[in-house]
C-alpha cells in the first residue's frame, strides 16, 4: 500500500485496521517522494530519521495520530530548515521552535514531514520564483504548478503527500489547489495563528490546508484553528466541530450568490463552463442561485499590489545579513545590509519591496497606501452586502489554465492578475475554498479547474459544509 | 521615478541592469495601480486591520518561553563572547 496516496481519513483507517504502522507510512512516502519527486520538485528537503522518531511515538487515538503532513518552507518547524525557498536563508537557517499551528497539529497527533518548494517569501503565483529550484504541475509537466504554495499543492497532487499546509496571501492556497486539483482552505483573518509563520503581510497572512478532500481539510482546520496568545490578531472565538459539520449535504435553504464581476476579466471560456456545470450542481443539492454585485472587484489587483507591497517592504527588513540568513562580505554595516540583500534576494522579492518603499515614501503615501487602505473598505463593504443577502459565493479559482513554464516571467502585472478572483477574500478578511471541479483540455493536456466557495468572516463551518456537499454530488 | 533613491531607502544594492529592469517594471505595476484614483475615497474610512480588533491584552506576568542564548547565535551568520558579531559600525 503506496501511504502517499491515502487520503488522511484512508490513512486513519490503515492505522485502526493495522494495515499499516506510522513509520511504515513514513517510509513509504519518503519512496514515494524519491521515485517521482524530482520531476516535480515540490520537496525542498524531508528529514526521515526525525519524522522515523516522530512515528515511534505516534498516539493513533489522536485525531492526527500518525498523521505525516507536509510543510510549506516558510513555516517554522523547530529544528527543521526554514528556507523560505530562499537563497537568504536555505543552508543558514535553522527554525528554533514550533510555529503555534505546528504545536497545535502535533498535539492532535500530527507528524511535520518535508518541506515544500515555494516562490521565495511567498511572492509569486506560479512557484516560478522559488529561489532553489523549480517546481511544476503534476499534471503537466510544462506548465506551473500556481503559487505561492506551489510545492503544497503539487505534493498532494502527485501523491507524494497525504496533505500539506499553505499560506495564502492573495491566493496563494486557493490558486495553486485550483490548479493542481486539489483542494485548500485560506481561513478568515484571524481563525488560525499566524506566529511562526514568515510574514510577508500581516493584514492578510492565513495559514491552511491542502488536501484530497474537503474533510480532510476540516480535520486539519479544527487542528489548527483556535486563540494564541504569541498573536494578537489571532481571536478567541470558538473552534467549530468542522468534521461533524460535513454530515449533513442537504442544500436546501443555503442561498449561493453568483459575483457577475467573478466571470469577467479574461474569464477562459472552457473554465467558465466547467465552473457554471458546478454551480448547476449546487443548486442539484438544493441550493438556490442569486446574482449579487460586487463591484469593486476590478480595484482588487491595485489594492492588493499597494498594500501587500508595502507591508512586505517592512516585514522583510529583518533579514539584513545580522542575525539569520546568509551575510555579504563588507568593510561596514551599511554593506552588509545592502549586500546580503542583493545577493540574497531573487527578482520578485526585490521589485515587491521596491515597489512597498516607494508607495509608503514621503510624498507618495496618500495617494497610494491611504487611498488603497481606503479601497480595501469598499471591497470589504461589497462582500458585507452579499452576505446579507447569500450563505456563500461561487465562482472561479483561477481565470485562465496553469501557465507554461516561462510563459509571463518577464509581465508582473499579468502574473498579477492571475490572483484576481482570489485577492478579494484576502483584502476582506473572509474565508475561501478551492474544490476540484472538472478539467479543461489544452494541448493534449487535461488540467484541474477549480470551483471557489468564499464564505463570511468566521464562517467555516457553513463553508465547508457546502463544499463537501459539493464535491460528494458527483 | 528615481529607482536608485528607493533601493536606497529598501537597503538593497541594485546593479544598472537592475535599475533599468525594475524601473520599468514598477512604472507598469503603477499604471495599474492608477485605477485606484478612478474611486471617490473622501469619506471613507481607511480599513487597517481585517479583524476590528483594539488593545489585545493579557496578564502582566513575563512569560518563560524565551529562546536559549546559544540557539539564537547558532543561527547568526558570525558570533562572539556570546554576541553576535558584525563589521564595525563607527569609524575609530
Amino acid at each position: 500500500m503506496k501511504a502517499a496516496e491515502l487520503t488522511i481519513q484512508e490513512l486513519r483507517k490503515a492505522y485502526q485496521s493495522s494495515d499499516l504502522s506510522p513509520s511504515e507510512a513514513i517510509r513509504s512516502i519518503a519512496e514515494s517522494i524519491d521515485e517521482v519527486d524530482s520531476d516535480i520538485g515540490g520537496y525542498l528537503s524531508y528529514d526521515l530519521d526525525q519524522a522515523l522518531a516522530d512515528a515511534e511515538k505516534a498516539d493513533l487515538s489522536l485525531p492526527l495520530g500518525g498523521v505525516p503532513i507536509a510543510i510549506k518552507d516558510l513555516i517554522n518547524v523547530n529544528g527543521h530548515p526554514c528556507g523560505c525557498a530562499s537563497k537568504l536563508l536555505t543552508g543558514a537557517y535553522t527554525a528554533p521552535y514550533d510555529a503555534t499551528i505546528i504545536r497545535k497539529l502535533r498535539e492532535a497527533g500530527a507528524i511535520p514531514f518535508g518541506r515544500t518548494n515555494m516562490d521565495e517569501f511567498a511572492m509569486g503565483s506560479t512557484n516560478q520564483n522559488s529561489g532553489i529550484k523549480p517546481c511544476v504541475n503534476p499534471h503537466d509537466k510544462s506548465r506551473v504548478p500556481g503559487g505561492s504554495s506551489g510545492g503544497s499543492a503539487a505534493v498532494v497532487a502527485a501523491n507524494t503527500a497525504v496533505a500539506a499546509i499553505g499560506t495564502d496571501t492573495g491566493g496563494s492556497i486557493r490558486q495553486p489547489a485550483g490548479l493542481c486539483g486539489i483542494v485548500g482552505l485560506k481561513p478568515s483573518y484571524g481563525r488560525v495563528s499566524r506566529y511562526g509563520l514568515t510574514a510577508f503581510a500581516s493584514s492578510l497572512d492565513q495559514a491552511g490546508p491542502m488536501t484530497k478532500t474537503v474533510a480532510d481539510s476540516a480535520l486539519l482546520l479544527e487542528a489548527m484553528a483556535g486563540s494564541c496568545e504569541l498573536d494578537s490578531t489571532c481571536l478567541d472565538r470558538p473552534v467549530g466541530s468542522y468534521t461533524k459539520a460535513l454530515e449533513n449535504t442537504d442544500l436546501s435553504g443555503v442561498k449561493v450568490g453568483i459575483p457577475k464581476e467573478y466571470f469577467a476579466f479574461g474569464l477562459d471560456p472552457a473554465i467558465e463552463s466547467e465552473v457554471r456545470a458546478g454551480i448547476s450542481r449546487l443548486e442539484a443539492a438544493g441550493a438556490e442561485l442569486v446574482e449579487v454585485e460586487m463591484p469593486h472587484t476590478e480595484y482588487a489587483v491595485a489594492t492588493y499590489y499597494v498594500l501587500a507591497t508595502a507591508e512586505a517592504s517592512g516585514n522583510l527588513a529583518r533579514f539584513d545579513g545580522v542575525r539569520y540568513g546568509n551575510r555579504a562580505e563588507s568593510e561596514d554595516l551599511l554593506g552588509v545590509y545592502t549586500k546580503s540583500r542583493a545577493q540574497g534576494f531573487g527578482s520578485e522579492v526585490k521589485r515587491r519591496i521596491l515597489l512597498g518603499t516607494y508607495v509608503l515614501s514621503s510624498g507618495y503615501y496618500d495617494a497610494y497606501y491611504h487611498r488603497a487602505q481606503k479601497v480595501r473598505t469598499l471591497i470589504r463593504q461589497d462582500f458585507e452586502k452579499a452576505f446579507e443577502k447569500v450563505d456563500v459565493l461561487a465562482s472561479p479559482v483561477n481565470p485562465l489554465p496553469a501557465f507554461k513554464v516561462g510563459e509571463n516571467s518577464d509581465d508582473p502585472v499579468a502574473n498579477y492578475l492571475a490572483d484576481i478572483y482570489t485577492i478579494s477574500a484576502n483584502l476582506a478578511g473572509v474565508c475561501g475554498i478551492s474544490v476540484p471541479c472538472g478539467a479543461t483540455e489544452v494541448e493534449g493536456s487535461s488540467l484541474p479547474v477549480g470551483l471557489q466557495l468564499v464564505g463570511p468572516a468566521f464562517g467555516e463551518k457553513e463553508l465547508l459544509r457546502i463544499a463537501h456537499a459539493f464535491e460528494t454530488s458527483v | 521615478m528615481d529607482i536608485r533613491r528607493v533601493a536606497e531607502l529598501a537597503r538593497i544594492d541594485i546593479t544598472d541592469e537592475e535599475a533599468e529592469t525594475f524601473g520599468g517594471q514598477l512604472e507598469q505595476i503603477l499604471k495599474h495601480v492608477d485605477k485606484l484614483q478612478e474611486l471617490d475615497v473622501d469619506d471613507i474610512d481607511a480599513t487597517t486591520h481585517a479583524g476590528a480588533i483594539f488593545d489585545v491584552v493579557r496578564e502582566d506576568v513575563p512569560h518563560n518561553n524565551s529562546l536559549e542564548q546559544s540557539v539564537v547565535l547558532g543561527n547568526a551568520p558570525d558570533n562572539a563572547h556570546q554576541q553576535i558579531k558584525l563589521p564595525k559600525v563607527l569609524d575609530a
